[in-house]
């Protein structure tokens, strides 16, 4: 009931928000962040039960699950659940949901009630995401956290948001019409093969689908991710929706909207279609590698601040996407880090942006420079999370990219060449982007830093918010075991998935004619992905 | 004993933080002698623990070996780390250098920056540098000593642009970052494929799994290769040896700290830690050599025609690590080390005199301004001509046990007479002219245009370090460490006596040269020859580089700032768009338009129709 009651906290506290700000002023920012708290602290007794349930090695993969019938006919029902993975993700959400709220405080100036009421339901759809085992569920809840993401960017962004949130909503909603494809067709398949109908994912595992179709299926599914991640081609909407969006929308974006399309790829594409996903992994892994290169140079190319950590994002992706179809334990661990550490330095990049817009109202780069002298707490902070964001090692970002390049040597040694030459495009973008903002001469000559004194350095909020991400980037870097341990169980079961499958490949290879090897269903409890002593 | 060890790299870690934090807790910024007392204690601190540690454990035993586990780094899949660390004489060495020449460097910082407005800011990232180097030696398994290598590497480059208003300084740091990350990608891939190879990054584990590699197996070459990538980056050694001299923007301390006595050396204990490693591959061994004889003689011809007094001394770093080099790729990993310590006393030495040369002279750099500065700065000149001595390695300075051990062993690895140490002993001389040049031009002759202004700004936490350093850089040579329990006993060498009076004499050679051009003319300015320019700018490889790399990753950048690939899908917008100008075009309200193309499609569909 616990994941039932964080979602319609989240929903309804939505509502309230929206209401209460007729009623009395700033009261729907109050309202959020109770609503988070609560949400948050719903979520955190997971993690009580978890420590203490370790110990006993209570064997199941799911810690909580519910399951409600709701369209019996169809056999589609409100089944809810969570396991290590998506435990991390809902933790990333609701603290980075916490995070834009708290350091965007005082940025929204108008309409406020609308605009909390469309951040706790992004939030709650992207809980729902990341909770439903029902793929109509799942679907349901993909499709929730996109409108209000688009009220977003379209009614409080910059100068060229409507541009950017129609741009926005046709890449995401093209894609996913893809996906409802591609689910309806799994579960007719399955259907007519097993005549049981059914959404439910568990039951879907053990579908058993001819491989060329199963592939075209596995593509649907994959383009949707791909688009969500994003991977080069298909990310060109995100550094107008990321530029575009209000501060607190592009923290929602680059640090949890991003992480459902590769939480979407570990959860349902690598072991719904293992066999189809193992022979793809090369185009992927290609993908993966292009996307970080590709994004480090448009990055290092930008002009404005706040595109060029769009692009970076889009880079540090391509290791998301890298590691996953590295398809070994290792790498996907690197990967499931990475979305977490993306997720800290980016949200706080954002922030920083976002705070020298609010001040200076410019995220030219050619505007800006000498920063240091007149902000020197900001652009010490910035430095820190360009630092992480260039993956130096002691922070949670290299544990992430380390493991992903070690696991993906393993799997292909050209592509993740490739890919580490990315760690010398990261250093281009990110030094680049501190020598034009903050080091240099200060600039006083654009109109609104005539004064430089004048300028505001961070105050206590921002710093606490900003410090707390800091601390929990050195955190990872330095102990980053327990994020691998609550992560491992959900990674063995599906490498496990992909380990038959390759299996059934070599077996194929021999015997052509045969393709009745069974999938091994859900193994209960393999964690090869590692113990702490 | 154990606990004592983990402090050895926190306490600069904890100066580092109690730095960094003091602004979210006062307003006011810290006083200097504040900021300078936490400094200079925690290194201090950090090199008295690294003495108890020596003295206690490793005096008596030259093979002691100490193993520190501080908690578990991560475990996936096959994958282990710990945060541990393993010292052993080899581990110690470097302690000593690290802490020793650091803290001294620290205390002459505090009287240097004085006055300077980022003072708490320049001893925050001086602290850090030493945590991370000291990690660095202090790894057990190479993913540690990654995080310290990268770390020192982002130390190096907040410090050449620690006077970050000046762009150029901006520019020489991320010349410096980048140029060093190339060598680290190398070597990251390094690790990639020793894990995938032999399963373990743990060096000891490594360095026994690869024993039982046939030699000269191609995994190990490339394994080895990809390492030296790493150390050539960091050490600035040919091809990756451009950052250095631009690295002199930082203030000059820490070019006596970073970019002559810890970091730059880092490549060479890279490779001394993995020796039996790279004594498996011939190949590796020979790249090794010839990288270290080419960058000794380059560097050196460069340091020859300098005239900022700090680019001599960066130019002679990387000539005098190409020694090193060229030790470790003669199998003298030993002397290698010998000299790297001897290095690190006489190279700060120099440093630290020439910072007091230029704050003397208010800041000018230029050596053709300088001279006869001898008796303005009696203690910077006796500091500095005992730093040249060194250098040059004249007899019994520390400087010529170190180097004579490397030339012999070159000689006696390739049974006689061969190239590398014909490079080493024309390197020597080259050194010998440099250094007396160097030392004739600033502090002999006719006073230069600067030497008019000369007010003595030494002052007491100043002079103190000169002088350590001047006395350890003289007896340096007695302190050969025991070194034999890591890298095997040592061969007596016995190579010809004329081989080895030749090792004596050319020094002196140089000396004789420098006195002979530039004791008393002063060589002018006007007209350098063409060679004259060429080894000014460091061999033309900022210039091939500005255009084989820089240029087109500039002009790919530039062209594709707006995303080509948007290009698609704002086409298929256009396109869109287009259509439905055309569609709506149809419908505009005319009812002639109307009348006349239901007309025209009547008369086509009855066309149609007849035609059938």
């Amino acid at each position: 009931m616990t994941l039932l009651a964080i979602i319609a906290i989240l929903f309804v506290g939505g509502v309230l928000a929206w209401l209460s700000e007729r009623l009395f002023n700033h009261g729907s920012r109050w309202i959020t962040l109770l609503c988070l708290m609560l949400a948050t602290a719903l979520l955190g007794r997971y993690w009580g039960d978890f420590t203490s349930a370790t110990h006993g090695s209570s064997g199941g993969l799911w810690w909580d699950s519910l399951q409600l019938t709701w369209i019996p006919r169809f056999g589609i029902s409100f089944f809810l659940a969570v396991d290590g993975l998506g435990f991390l993700m809902m933790a990333l959400t609701l603290l980075m949901g916490l995070f834009g709220l708290i350091v965007t405080w005082n940025e929204i100036k108008f309409r406020r009630g609308f605009f909390y009421f469309n951040y706790l339901w992004i939030l709650a759809g992207v809980i729902g995401v990341f909770s439903a085992m029902d793929l109509f569920l799942f679907f349901f809840f993909w499709e929730v956290m996109l409108i209000p993401m688009l009220f977003l960017i379209a009614v409080w962004g910059y100068e060229q948001r409507t541009y950017a949130a129609i741009k926005f909503f046709i890449f995401t909603q093209a894609s996913s019409l893809l996906m409802l494809m591609a689910i309806v067709a799994l579960v007719y398949l399955h259907y007519s093969n097993s005549g049981q109908l059914t959404f439910n994912y568990r039951e879907l595992l053990a579908a058993q689908i001819a491989p060329t179709t199963a592939y075209w299926l596995m593509l649907g599914f994959f383009i949707a991710f791909a688009v969500k991640l994003p991977a080069v081609p298909l990310h060109t909407w995100l550094p107008d929706a990321h530029t575009q969006a209000p501060t607190a929308g592009s923290i929602l974006l680059a640090a949890i909207l991003l992480k459902t399309g590769a939480y979407g790829l570990l959860r349902f594409t690598l072991p719904l279609f293992p066999e189809a996903s193992v022979a793809f992994a090369p185009v992927a892994m290609s993908i993966g590698a292009v996307s970080v290169i590709y994004g480090a140079v448009l990055a290092f190319a930008q002009q404005d601040m706040k595109r060029l950590v769009a692009y970076s994002s889009v880079s540090h992706m391509g290791f998301v996407l890298l590691g996953l179809y590295a398809l070994n334990t290792i790498a996907i661990q690197g990967a499931v880090m990475q979305m977490i550490a993306h997720g800290f330095s980016t949200a706080a990049l954002f922030a920083l942006v976002g705070a020298l817009q609010h001040r200076l109202h410019t995220r030219d780069m050619a505007k800006l420079g000498g920063l240091w002298t007149s902000l020197p707490k900001l652009s010490a902070i910035a430095l820190f999370f360009a630092v992480a964001s260039l993956g130096l090692p002691g922070l949670g970002n290299f544990i992430a990219e380390f493991l992903v390049l070690i696991g993906s040597f393993g799997s292909s040694q050209w592509i993740t060449v490739v890919a580490a030459i990315g760690l010398v495009g990261a250093a281009l973008y990110a030094l680049l982007m501190m020598q034009r903002a903050f080091f240099g001469k200060p600039r006083n000559g654009n109109a609104d830093t005539a004064d430089n004194d004048s300028v505001m350095d961070l105050n206590p909020r921002e710093t606490i918010a900003l410090l707390s991400l800091a601390i929990a980037l050195v955190i990872l870097g330095l102990r980053p075991q327990p994020v691998f341990d609550v992560a491992a169980p959900s990674v063995a079961a599906v490498i496990g998935q992909i380990d038959t499958a390759k299996q059934a490949h070599g077996t194929e290879k021999t015997t052509p004619t045969v393709y009745t090897s069974a999938r091994g269903g859900w193994p209960d409890s393999n964690p090869t992905g590692g113990e702490s002593p | 004993m154990q606990q004592l060890l983990a402090w050895i790299p926190l306490l600069p870690l904890l100066g580092f933080l109690i730095l960094v934090a003091a602004p979210l807790f006062s307003r006011r910024e810290l006083p200097e002698s504040i900021s300078a007392a936490i400094g200079v204690s925690s290194v201090g601190l950090a090199a008295l623990l690294t003495a108890v540690v020596a003295l206690t454990i490793f005096r008596q035993d030259p093979s002691a070996v100490l193993q520190v586990s501080l908690w578990q780094w991560l475990n996936v899949g096959t994958l282990q780390l710990g945060f541990d660390f393993h010292v052993d004489w080899l581990t110690l060495v470097m302690l000593a250098v690290v802490t020793g020449v650091g803290f001294l460097i620290h205390l002459y910082s505090a009287g240097y920056m004085r006055k300077d407005p980022g003072y708490r800011r320049y001893f925050a990232y001086l602290n850090l540098f030493v945590c991370a180097m000291l990690l660095l030696v202090l790894a057990d398994n190479l993913v540690l000593l990654y995080l310290g290598w990268e770390g020192v590497g982002l130390c190096s480059y907040l410090l050449i642009g620690f006077w970050y208003k000046d762009p150029i300084n901006g520019a020489a740091a991320r010349k410096a970052f980048i140029v060093t990350r190339i060598g680290d990608t190398a070597m990251a891939i390094g690790l990639f494929l020793l894990f995938n190879e032999f399963a373990t990054l743990n060096i000891r584990e490594l360095l026994i799994a690869t024993g039982s590699a046939s030699p000269n197996d191609s995994t190990i070459t490339l394994a080895a290769l990809l390492l030296l990538g790493g150390a050539v980056g960091k050490s600035a050694q040919l091809p990756l040896q451009t950052w250095l001299p631009d690295a002199m923007a930082g203030p000059t301390p820490v070019s006596a700290l970073i970019h002559a006595a810890t970091m730059v050396t880092a490549g060479v204990y890279l490779i001394a830690r993995m020796h039996p490693l790279f004594a498996l591959s011939e190949t590796a061994m020979s790249a090794v050599a010839v990288v270290g004889a080419l960058t000794l003689l380059l560097a050196g011809c460069s340091a020859l025609v300098q005239s900022d007094i700090k680019r001599v001394l960066a130019y002679s770093t990387i000539s005098q690590i190409g020694y090193m080099f060229l030790a470790l790729g003669v199998g003298a990993w030993s002397g290698a080390i010998f000299h790297l310590m001897t290095h690190a006393f006489f190279k700060a030495l120099l440093f630290l005199s020439a910072g007091s040369v230029i704050l003397s002279l208010h800041h000018e750099q230029n050596i053709f301004a300088m001279g006869g500065l001898r008796r303005k700065i009696p203690v910077t000149f006796l500091c500095f001509t005992v730093g040249c001595a060194c250098l040059a390695a004249l007899p019994f300075t520390s400087g010529f046990y170190s180097k004579d051990q490397i030339l012999l062993s070159a000689w006696e690895y390739y049974h006689g007479f061969n190239g590398i140490w014909l490079a080493g002993m024309l390197g020597a001389l080259v050194t010998g002219i440099y250094s007396f040049r160097l030392l004739f031009l600033v502090f002999f002759g006719d006073e230069g245009s600067a030497s008019a202004h000369c007010e003595d700004a030494n002052n007491g936490t100043m002079t103190l370090p000169l002088l350590v350093l001047a006395v350890l850089a003289l007896i340096g040579g007695l302190l050969a460490p025991p070194l034999q329990a890591v890298f095997g006993e040592i061969q007596p060498l016995h190579p010809a006596f004329w081989v080895e009076a030749l090792a004596i004499a050319t020094p002196l050679a140089g000396l004789a040269i420098a006195w002979r051009l530039y004791l008393h003319r002063r060589r002018p300015l006007a007209e350098p020859s063409a060679l004259e320019r060429f080894w000014f700018s460091g061999w033309g490889f900022d210039w091939l580089y500005e255009r084989l790399l820089v240029r087109p990753f500039l002009f790919l950048a530039r062209i594709n700032r707006n995303d080509i690939v948007d290009a698609l899908y704002r086409g298929t917008a256009a396109a869109s768009r287009l259509l439905n100008l055309l569609l709506t075009s149809s419908q505009n309200g005319q009812v002639r338009w109307y009348m006349t193309t239901l007309v025209a499609g009547s008369i086509l569909f009855l066309a149609l129709l007849v035609a059938l």
